[in-house]
């Protein structure tokens, strides 16, 4: 029993800069974030990353950082780079010390998911690969990873993938590329005669995909928040 | 009794179950399904036509048995009666059977387990059992293609039907039970109905291609849209045991190449009208 008492687990967790938080603009941008993919934001954990921060030597200070990230849904859960005496302040406010790693300084555009994907890619499972045809009514989910189909796609079909989506074949259904909130997800296909293609929740019907582009092979992709369709 | 089809030297000795699904409804499942029977019928194969579609019954009156109905499916399947007190031997030939289902039950009649043993005992007396599936994507049609070895998709040249057929060829490679036990998948091929060259000339009807380029599965026949048909299901004679009718011989052609034959795709171009027939309007 006693060996089964701590277990080992990796998560997936945010990590917000302390600096940022001092930005006026900060507030407003996370907020636009979560609206985006409120799904992804729910309850996630965030490590706040004390490095070159000055302050946090008080309780009092942790819990304000906490109460923010709350209202935008987020839950606080720990401190990491944090000086001795933060490291103490932020045990008293009940925050978790955690070790340093490589995190890069997040996009502007996609501050908190592009944060989430690089904690992420270490433990990315590898795309997952189907190399049926897609019937109508069929629903492939890829959480984490990429999704990647080497047969036709049929109407009334949907692919979702939390990462990119590559389809070696005709994509007659739907794809969701970057489901969980990833602007940098891609969508590629040999011939494009998709009902809906979409990104990070941006979208598009076959009405509004352009007409010179259908059946070609192309990629989609979202350049300046717009979807935006191109021959391969 | 002897199995007939050990006799035969068939290389597989095991009866084959075969569904005739489609989906959608009215697309001609049951008119393939008692054609198909009967082409078997024709070439040797002891062969029995199940009805699935549970309070539709119509199997019984294309196959022109209706009348001598006494025991059904249902009732076998819930041992209030043996097999042989409720197959019915066909008129026409005697390597047919029919069994006809129950019209005053629904498809929840079907257990899975009643089906599996009364599949399992037909195996011992027959070469091939045809399952005629009810339209749908709900207990009786899944019922109907659980078992099967192989699938025929009766498909219309139009795109509802088409759509349909790919949601029944993605119901059977996932929910199959070859697909729950990991077997080799079942044996899909299409069959295309209703089909009028003509109008697939003048861009009003799917042609074959665009049919199977969408689904990607075999081709098994394409059978042309004939009155044979209809007067066929009305006279409760399988279109098959009309030789003379166009439908007739694709479909024979259907279950030749079903059994492995190769034949020439026929039917599939426009008939060229004649000087004569243009003269006297006949189509």
């Amino acid at each position: 029993m006693a060996s089964n008492l701590v277990q080992g687990a990796l998560f997936t967790v945010m990590v917000v800069r302390a600096g940022l938080l001092r930005d006026a603009a900060f507030d407003r941008e996370l907020e636009q974030q979560v609206e985006r993919s409120p799904r992804f934001f729910l309850n996630a954990p965030v490590v706040l990353d004390l490095k070159d921060a000055e302050g946090f030597t008080t309780e009092d200070e942790f819990l304000d950082v906490g109460e923010v990230l709350r209202r935008h849904t987020l839950a606080l859960v720990g401190v990491q780079n944090a000086l001795p005496e933060q490291l103490a302040a932020a045990a008293a406010a009940g925050l978790a010390s955690f070790a340093p790693n490589s995190t890069q300084p997040s996009r502007r555009a996609s501050a908190a998911a592009s944060a989430a994907q690089s904690a992420q890619s270490s433990v990315r499972a590898t795309a997952r690969l189907v190399t049926e045809p897609v019937r109508s009514g069929t629903q492939i989910y890829a959480r984490g990873t990429d999704l990647v189909v080497t047969a036709a796609v049929s109407p009334g079909a949907e692919l979702v993938a939390d990462g990119n989506i590559h389809v070696y074949g005709v994509l007659r259904g739907r794809a969701l590329a970057g489901a969980s909130g990833d602007v940098e997800a891609r969508i590629f296909c040999t011939r494009l005669e998709a009902e809906l293609v979409s990104i990070a929740g941006r979208y598009l019907v076959s009405e509004q995909l352009p007409q010179e582009q259908q059946g070609s092979a192309v990629q989609i992709a979202l350049l300046d928040d717009q979807l935006t369709v191109t021959k391969n | 009794m002897t199995k007939p089809g050990a006799a035969r030297g068939r290389e597989d000795l095991l009866a084959k179950v075969v569904a005739i699904t489609s989906g959608k409804g009215g697309v001609g499942k049951t008119t393939t399904a008692a054609a198909f029977a009967a082409g078997l019928a024709l070439r040797g194969h002891k062969t029995v036509v199940i009805d699935f579609d549970v309070g539709l019954r119509n199997l019984d009156l294309v196959m022109g048995c209706e009348r001598r109905v006494v025991f059904d499916f249902i009732n076998v399947i819930n041992g209030d009666a043996n097999l042989n007190q409720a197959l019915i031997k066909d008129k026409r030939n005697d390597n047919l059977y029919i069994f006809p289902t129950s019209q005053t039950r629904d498809k929840d009649a079907l257990k899975r387990d009643g089906v599996e043993r009364v599949l399992e005992e037909l195996k011992q007396q027959f070469d091939f059992i045809i399952c005629d599936s009810p339209a749908g994507i709900e207990h009786g049609a899944v019922t109907a293609l659980y078992f099967a070895d192989s699938a025929i998709i009766v498909t219309n040249p139009e795109v509802s039907s088409v759509r349909d057929s790919d949601r029944i060829i993605g119901i059977l490679s996932s929910r199959s039970r070859r697909a729950e036990r990991n077997e080799p998948p079942v044996e899909t091929s299409l069959l295309l109905t209703r089909y009028d060259p003509a109008r697939v000339t003048k861009g009003e009807m799917l042609a074959v291609e665009d049919v199977q380029e969408i689904l990607s599965v075999k081709l098994l026949g394409v059978i042309p849209e004939s009155e044979s048909v209809l007067r066929a299901s009305n006279t409760g004679t399988p279109v098959a045991f009309d030789e003379d009718s166009p439908a007739g011989r694709a479909y024979l052609d259907a279950v030749a190449r079903f059994l492995g034959e190769q034949r020439e795709m026929r039917f599939v171009q426009p008939e060229r009208r004649g000087f004569f027939r243009v003269l006297f309007g006949r189509a």
